[in-house]
């Protein structure tokens, strides 16, 4: 055998077929492969005994290295015809030589036929049961799903329905089923169209009609629906449209979820929001809403009115009777008021024992007279509430405008207002809004809402006035009187807002703060001018007087300046000590044993009450100006003669006297020949800062003489 | 399935699949009459293509048997297509007997087959996935039990990327593989390019498109930067011959015949 011949030719054969097969060999893998082919082939053709199959061997390993090329076979048989009969070693004697070549090839070519058949149709076997079981596969994750989402319908806590383009409703999981009170086959025998309620928006049918054309894919809504027991449910209704892979709408699928209870509960706190819980009417949020949307309206001849209520005496009843007593009393009036009006009024609780009603477009105020009468006598019945019989009385004020002219705040302040007018007129009565009588009130109101927080900024200022001693023309004391610079309205004096401070209880915060100031002024006189200071005169209103703190605070401000309790007066009026209330007199008893000066101011302009003066602790009797105007002359001699009277009897129980209003000369030397110990008045200097206290102990201005101050 | 999702993967073979058209150009029979017919289209437009196809298979050897030299002995090769001569698996257990792989093919066919053949080969196994469902690749329990995600990897997308198209983003879907690949793993990557026969691509890639599976080809600046996070192994960006071939006498006298780059990046 030669074997470089066979390395020659298994390179050629390389050369050959390289690249007409896909094998997984480089190239000179490929040519020891077929280097080994060689061999076989050769040893085949020289054998002693021909066996032709060793052809067909290597026809089979060259299909199972995949060599599948029909070039490959090609370039193969056509190598092997030329190359065979040249071999350097001869084939054995009386081969034939021709005819082995032939069965060789012939044999090569039908072993690489068959085994490429084979390979062929295991390859395709394989690669169509391959294909099966993808599709198997396939199929079971299919099932897998569709168990799946059978789950999920069948557990849903959500309700799912199905249905065609038609709205026939193919199915309904359990949940929907229990939610609508229908079985399953009972929702297959429905249509969409049948599930309308009657009111709903006519945007609902608009956009379904739009899912079915294929104009949207989902929509989502709140919808309501009637169960199969008529009852009502509300759902967050979703319905999708399921499209083919070609787009075409196919059917629907609608996902609802019951939220009845949350639309109940909506309605509940909407409810509560607006409405009284004790009596049910509307609650004051209510009431501002109402009105709100009764101006929000274009400016028109609209007309409004409102009555406020409030019960006289109902503190009363909640005190003596119990808590329980008084809310049914409350909720008695509330259905009581409730029967007296009509549509287009509304009955609002604002709180306590306030009651308001709006009555929109009314024609004037008679129409809200009658009401205002017709509510009176609803409410006159006695009202039953456990065992007691109850007499209602109650306060009206009834307003009565045309839109334009007012706002919600004001209309409803005028209303208030008016009760209280009411109320100051006698109770269980009504009173109608006056324009006028409100400006005042409302700018009282105003001023007196204010003034404590004009204390604090410093609005308030105090002013001394001299008292002059009659017999050695010598300052004696000053009375210190308040004023407010008020920024919009100017200086204002007591007159125009002690009443208020009263009425408001703001007097005792005011009063005190006059008190200090005095008090630190008459500390720098003192300082300044040692006993030549004068005493400093300060107004009490009645009310402090019941302020129990009130001796502690003198005190204190008396400490606070080093004063001696002595050089300071309290002025207070005779109104201060009516009444059964014995808390004035003990307090003014104590202040008196500490040394303060009592005076009683305005004697003579109120009620006089000789008697008292004598149970009274007094040091000063301080004359109402009405005496010096009796002393103007010419000259009355009753006046004159009741004045020294009145000088002899104050002196006979030890106090002094102080003459007010002294304008004149003349009233001066009237006053000093009944006997009278001081004067106060434009003749002795008006009211001023303390600096111009200050020349007068500097001796700078005469007294005596009003020019000079 | 494994995209337990909720519809399955239709299994469609009324319509020729580059797995089993790539099997017709290396001469397999694991085909359907579309695949042979669309491969014999291909053929005709573009006589070398069995031939390209041989030299991509041959790339894909040689990378593997490269990768094992590295002490890579674990492999993902996306794409895997149809088993046939020479695969991954062979190749790399020849030279590394415990080496694992996992193919994947999107496939359902290709996957079912490849499963079939590897049945009884407990360190080679398929993932029926799609290459852009990255986490779920990793995730797979069949990838978890034979992939050690604190060794380096071998990662092969052979004739893979070229049908993704730009707008799917194929630089970042590398990255997301690039983030699972422990340093020290390789990135295996061949592609067509229109470089080299821009005569032939136009019509190649309309077959392509008719037929379902739309082909980009790219170029070589565009492979190179698919590589981006990975050093490339020498030669770089090549034709396919052209990659450390066996031999001097394997590289055909005209490489750019052989219109595709084939390219090995390591994750330093």
């Amino acid at each position: 055998m030669n074997h470089a011949d066979c390395e020659v030719f298994a390179q050629r054969w390389t050369e050959a077929i390289v690249g007409t097969s896909y094998v997984a060999m480089g190239r000179h893998m490929l040519a020891r492969h077929l280097l080994e082919l060689t061999h076989q082939l050769v040893e085949g053709f020289l054998a002693a005994e021909f066996d032709p199959s060793v052809g067909r061997d290597v026809g089979v390993a060259m299909v199972e290295k995949h060599f599948t090329g029909t070039e490959t076979l090609k370039e193969t048989l056509a190598l092997i015809a030329e190359w065979l009969p040249g071999l350097s070693t001869p084939a054995p004697p009386g081969a034939d030589v021709a005819g082995r070549v032939a069965q060789l090839v012939g044999s090569l070519a039908a072993g690489y036929a068959s085994a490429l058949r084979e390979r062929s149709l295991d390859e395709q076997d394989a690669i169509y049961r391959a294909g099966l079981r993808a599709r198997r596969q396939a199929e079971q994750a299919l099932a897998a799903s569709e168990a799946k989402f059978r789950a999920m319908f069948t557990e849903a806590k959500l309700g799912i329905g199905i249905g065609d383009l038609e709205g026939n409703i193919t199915d309904a999981n359990p949940a929907l089923q229990e939610m609508f009170g229908y079985t399953r086959e009972e929702f297959t025998r429905l249509n969409v169209s049948s599930m309308v309620h009657p009111e709903d928006a006519a945007s609902v049918w608009e956009v379904y009609g739009e899912l079915i054309r294929g104009e949207r894919d989902h929509f989502r809504m709140e919808k309501r629906f009637n169960r199969r027991d008529g009852g009502e449910i509300w759902t967050d209704l979703t319905v999708s449209l399921v499209r083919d892979e070609g787009g075409a709408p196919t059917y629907q699928v609608a996902l609802l979820e019951d939220v009845s209870e949350r639309r109940r509960l909506q309605a509940k706190l909407q409810y509560q929001a607006y409405h009284d819980p004790l009596t049910a009417l509307a609650n004051r949020q209510m009431v501002t809403e109402r009105l709100d949307q009764v101006f929000a309206g274009p400016v028109s001849q609209r007309r409004v009115g409102l009555c406020f209520l409030d019960l006289d005496g109902f503190k009363v009843v909640n005190d003596s009777l119990g808590h329980d007593v008084g809310d049914q009393l409350l909720k008695t009036v509330a259905s009581r008021l409730t029967r007296c009006c009509g549509p287009g009024q509304l009955v609002a609780r604002m709180g306590g024992d306030e009651f308001l009603i709006i009555v929109e477009d009314t024609g004037g105020e008679a129409d809200m007279a009658v009401l205002a009468d017709r509510i009176l006598s609803a409410l006159a019945a006695p009202v039953r509430v456990g065992g007691h019989a109850l007499t209602v009385r109650t306060s009206i004020g009834v307003v009565e405008r045309p839109v334009a002219d007012t706002n919600p705040a004001d209309l409803i302040q005028a209303a208030d207002i008016t009760m209280y007018q009411a109320k100051a007129g006698g109770k269980g009565r009504y009173a109608m809004f006056d324009q006028h009588r409100n400006a005042s009130e409302v700018a009282d109101f105003t001023l007196s809402a204010t003034m404590v927080a004009a204390v604090a900024r410093g609005e308030f200022y105090v002013v001394y006035q001299p008292l002059v001693d009659l017999g050695q023309g010598t300052l004696r004391a000053v009375e210190a009187l308040v004023r407010w610079r008020h920024p919009t309205l100017g200086v204002l004096g007591p007159e125009r807002f002690i009443r208020l401070a009263e009425e408001s209880g703001s007097i005792v915060q005011l009063g005190h703060w006059v008190l200090a100031r005095a008090c630190e002024q008459a500390k720098a006189w003192r300082d300044a001018f040692g006993d030549a200071a004068p005493l400093v005169s300060v107004n009490l209103a009645p009310r402090q007087l019941h302020e129990p703190s009130l001796v502690a605070d003198v005190t204190q401000v008396l400490a606070d300046n080093g004063l001696d309790p002595s050089r300071l007066q309290l002025e207070l009026t005779e109104q201060s000590l009516l009444g059964d209330d014995a808390g004035p007199l003990t307090m003014l008893t104590k202040l008196y044993g500490m040394g303060v000066r009592i005076a009683l101011d305005d004697f003579g302009d109120g009620y006089w009450n000789l008697p008292d003066l004598r149970r009274l602790p007094l040091r000063e009797l301080k004359l109402a100006g009405s005496f010096a105007a009796g002393l103007q002359s010419p000259c009355n001699g009753v006046d004159q003669r009741i004045v020294r009277a009145l000088v002899d009897l104050a002196h006979a129980l030890d106090l002094t006297v102080t003459a007010e209003g002294v304008e004149t000369l003349a009233q001066c030397e009237r006053f000093q020949a009944a006997g009278c110990d001081t004067g106060q008045g434009a003749w002795f200097g008006l009211p001023g800062a303390a600096e111009q206290i200050d020349a007068l102990l500097r001796g700078a201005h005469p007294l005596c003489h009003r020019e000079a101050l | 399935m494994e995209r337990s999702s909720w519809a399955s993967d239709d299994v469609d073979i009324e319509h020729a699949s580059p797995a089993r058209v790539y099997d017709y150009y290396l001469g397999g029979s694991h085909n359907f009459a579309v695949d042979r017919q669309m491969a014999r289209q291909a053929i005709e437009l573009w006589p070398e293509l069995p031939l390209i196809m041989q030299a991509n298979r041959a790339f894909l050897r040689r990378s593997v048997r490269y990768l094992v030299s590295q002490g890579i002995t674990q492999f993902l090769d996306i794409g895997s297509g149809i088993p046939t001569e020479g695969n991954v698996h062979e190749v790399a257990q020849t030279a590394a007997p415990e080496a694992r792989v996992v193919y994947v093919d999107v496939d359902p066919v290709a996957a079912a087959h490849s499963r079939a053949i590897l049945a009884g080969n407990q360190y080679a196994d398929v993932v029926q996935a799609d290459l852009r469902d990255v986490t779920a690749i990793f995730d797979n329990p069949r990838a978890r039990r034979l992939l050690d995600p604190t060794q380096p990897i071998g990662v092969l997308m052979v004739a893979m990327l070229h049908f993704v198209p730009d707008e799917a983003g194929p630089a970042s879907i590398v990255g997301q593989y690039r983030k699972m690949m422990p340093l020290g793993s390789h990135l295996v990557l061949s592609h067509a390019t229109h470089e080299g026969r821009p005569d032939q691509a136009g019509s190649h890639t309309d077959l392509y498109r008719r037929a379902g599976a739309p082909l980009t080809m790219r170029s070589r600046l565009q492979v190179e930067t698919l590589f981006d996070g990975f050093d490339l192994v020498a030669p770089g960006v090549v034709f396919l011959p052209l990659w450390r071939p066996d031999s001097p006498a394997d590289v055909d006298d005209h490489p750019e015949r052989f219109t595709g780059f084939a390219a090995v990046g390591r994750r330093g």
